[in-house]
């Protein structure tokens, strides 16, 4: 691994609810200006890992350092460094969007004036500014969302923790808020995200872990771990209802690999158009054929055995 | 420019009640008015046409009794609520500690800015009750001037109390049970109304182990120039001890919820 310096450092993290294990003993290193992701479906340990690096959430076991100091004893002086955006928006419904961020940058002992300025900037940063006076109560998802953003960015923190900031939001608002991330990134803000979304994994993460069941079970670039754990090219083939499983004979050989899921198969191969040329060549009637790209979501597969998103 | 971290906790309540305080002044000028004129004069003519009962209340007029009362019961009940569905808002229906918790804030800093925030809210309506008491000739008093920060610590002991069940529990039907089981028995059996000397012996030992009655007697001892030094300091010493057991309690409590 590289030598940079470490921002956030765990060695055999462990969280325990009474008994039992959300989190069981995990090891990542996140580096100054990385934009880091934990990818894994519902339960596996994301949002307990994210709210232990947020100060908020004692470890059980392991040891934990973030810029260099240990959450117990330091944890208000680290979480004055960073920016939380939780899995909940708990924006103040009662109080406008500015006010909101105000309040907020008073928790940080930022003068008011200097709230208020910054406030402004944000707002024009997540194109809210004509929302500024309005409560937060009537705003889409999408907005609520930029609002929460803007608010964990009023230290101007080092270190952004974004606990699935997309889930549940259209594809344009998603589009919107993976752009104001990127530019984050770019001024050098160190990004840690969870999700449960391949292509959010993508488009954001440098570097990645994919969780399941509280353990890591793989580390990487979006990019190494395609190359590691799929192949190149994936044929996906539908057929008429409840045959899937029948075909496994008529299929025999073709790809390095084939997965059988409820409502299609796949099958792996550097070359999809190949496979799909022998498929036709052995006439095995199908409704319909899709060659396309490895993705994260093949990777999660292969190291799991169940989808990310059901 | 550094400011105290409970008073920027503080700040987020009062940008709230900026919108809603007059309504809130309005309600606290009234209640306390028509209480006073309903008991005063109801039960008052009644008391006071009495001499026994006359005499058990130290030979002043029924009203004059009441009043001082009426501080310490206002300040129980407003910081008995005040620290019931809004402490639960905080954890579940707003998360606004959730959102303190997530900044620099410690948790001490969170709990104590909570409960400048419920002193300011007892105080708004305590301050209400004694504008009232200030308006008529029975019941004013320069006393009325230490009675009513008296009366603020009273309110305070109960919240620093509520506050902490409020941290444990999950849903807010537990709340009922502070109505039925504190609030109201207290209302009655606190001394507010007649001398607690008027109770069986064995109902007197509520009035004294609860903060009420020595709030109470307080506000009474002062308006009615009728305390002596060392009583008000055993009552003013049960009151600060419920607060400051209660607040680290909280504090322990909020850490529980907050950061688990
Ligand atoms: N406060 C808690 N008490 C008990 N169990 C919890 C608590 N928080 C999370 N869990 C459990 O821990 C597991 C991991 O949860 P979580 O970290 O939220 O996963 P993710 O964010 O990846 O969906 C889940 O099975 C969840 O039910
Ligand atoms: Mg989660």
């Amino acid at each position: 691994m590289s030598d940079g310096e470490a921002v956030i450092e765990a060695r055999a993290l462990v969280k325990r609810f009474g008994d039992f294990e959300a989190v069981k003993g995990v090891d990542f290193r996140i580096e100054r200006g990385e934009s880091f992701g934990f990818l894994g479906p519902n339960g596996a340990g994301k949002s307990s890992t994210m709210r232990m690096i947020g100060c908020v959430s004692p470890a059980s076991g392991g040891d934990l350092r973030i810029f260099g100091l240990d959450p117990t004893a330091h944890g208000s002086r680290i979480r004055a460094r960073m920016g939380v955006v939780p899995q909940q928006d708990n924006l103040d419904s009662e109080l406008t969007v500015l006010e909101n961020l105000v309040v907020y940058g008073r928790y940080f002992d930022i003068p008011r004036s200097e709230c208020k300025a910054r406030a402004a900037e944000l707002l024009d940063f997540v194109q809210l500014t004509d929302r500024a006076n309005s409560r937060v109560e009537p705003l889409s998802g999408g907005m609520k969302r930029r609002v929460t953003i803007a608010r964990s960015l009023i230290n101007r923190p080092e270190l952004l923790l974004l606990d699935e900031p997309t889930t549940g939001l259209d594809p344009q608002a998603r589009h919107i808020l993976w752009d104001r991330l990127y530019r984050l990134k770019q001024q050098g803000v160190t990004l840690v995200l969870t999700t449960h979304y391949m292509d959010e994994a993508e488009q954001l993460c440098d570097r990645l872990v994919v969780m399941d069941g509280g353990r890591i079970v793989a580390e990487g670039s979006p990019r190494q771990l395609i190359e590691r754990h799929s192949s190149r090219e994936v044929l996906e083939l539908r057929f008429a209802a409840g045959t899937n499983a029948d075909q496994t004979t008529v299929l025999a050989g073709l790809g390095d690999r084939q997965e059988v899921l409820p409502d299609r198969v796949l099958i792996y191969a550097v070359d999809g158009e190949e496979v799909l040329g022998e498929v036709h060549r052995r006439g095995v009637p199908h409704e319909s054929a899709l060659v396309r790209r490895s993705s994260l979501e093949d990777v999660f597969l292969r190291l799991t055995g169940r989808s990310l998103v059901e | 420019m550094t400011t105290l971290p409970a008073v920027r906790v503080w700040e987020y309540y009062a940008t709230i009640l900026r919108r809603t305080w007059k309504t809130e002044v309005v309600l606290g000028l009234l209640q306390p008015l028509v209480f006073l004129l309903g008991m005063g004069l109801g039960v008052g003519s009644l008391v006071n046409s009495r001499q026994s009962s006359v005499d058990a209340l130290g030979g002043v007029p029924y009203v004059s009794f009441l009043a001082p009362g009426l501080l310490a019961t206002t300040a129980m009940i407003v910081g008995a609520f005040e620290s019931t569905y809004p402490v639960m808002a905080g954890f579940k229906w707003q998360g606004f500690f959730e959102a303190m918790a997530a900044t620099r804030l410690s948790p001490m800093q969170i709990v104590r800015g909570m409960f400048l925030w419920l002193a300011t809210r007892i105080g708004i309506f305590v301050a209400g009750v004694g504008v009232v008491l200030a308006l008529f000739p029975d019941t004013r008093s320069w006393g009325l001037l230490l009675a009513v920060p008296v009366a603020v610590l009273c309110g305070l002991s109960f919240a620093t109390v509520i506050a902490s069940y409020a941290a444990v529990c999950q849903y807010d039907a537990s709340f009922n049970y502070v109505q039925r089981f504190i609030i109201t028995p207290l209302f009655l059996f606190g001394g507010a109304f007649y001398p607690i000397e008027s109770l069986p012996v064995a109902l007197r030992p509520i009035a004294w182990i609860t903060p009420l009655w020595h709030g109470v007697e307080l506000c009474r001892g002062f308006s009615l120039h009728t305390m002596g030094f060392t009583t008000a300091l055993g009552h003013f010493a049960v009151i600060v001890a419920y607060i400051v057991v209660g607040i680290a309690i909280c504090r322990r409590l909020f850490i529980r919820r907050l950061y688990r």
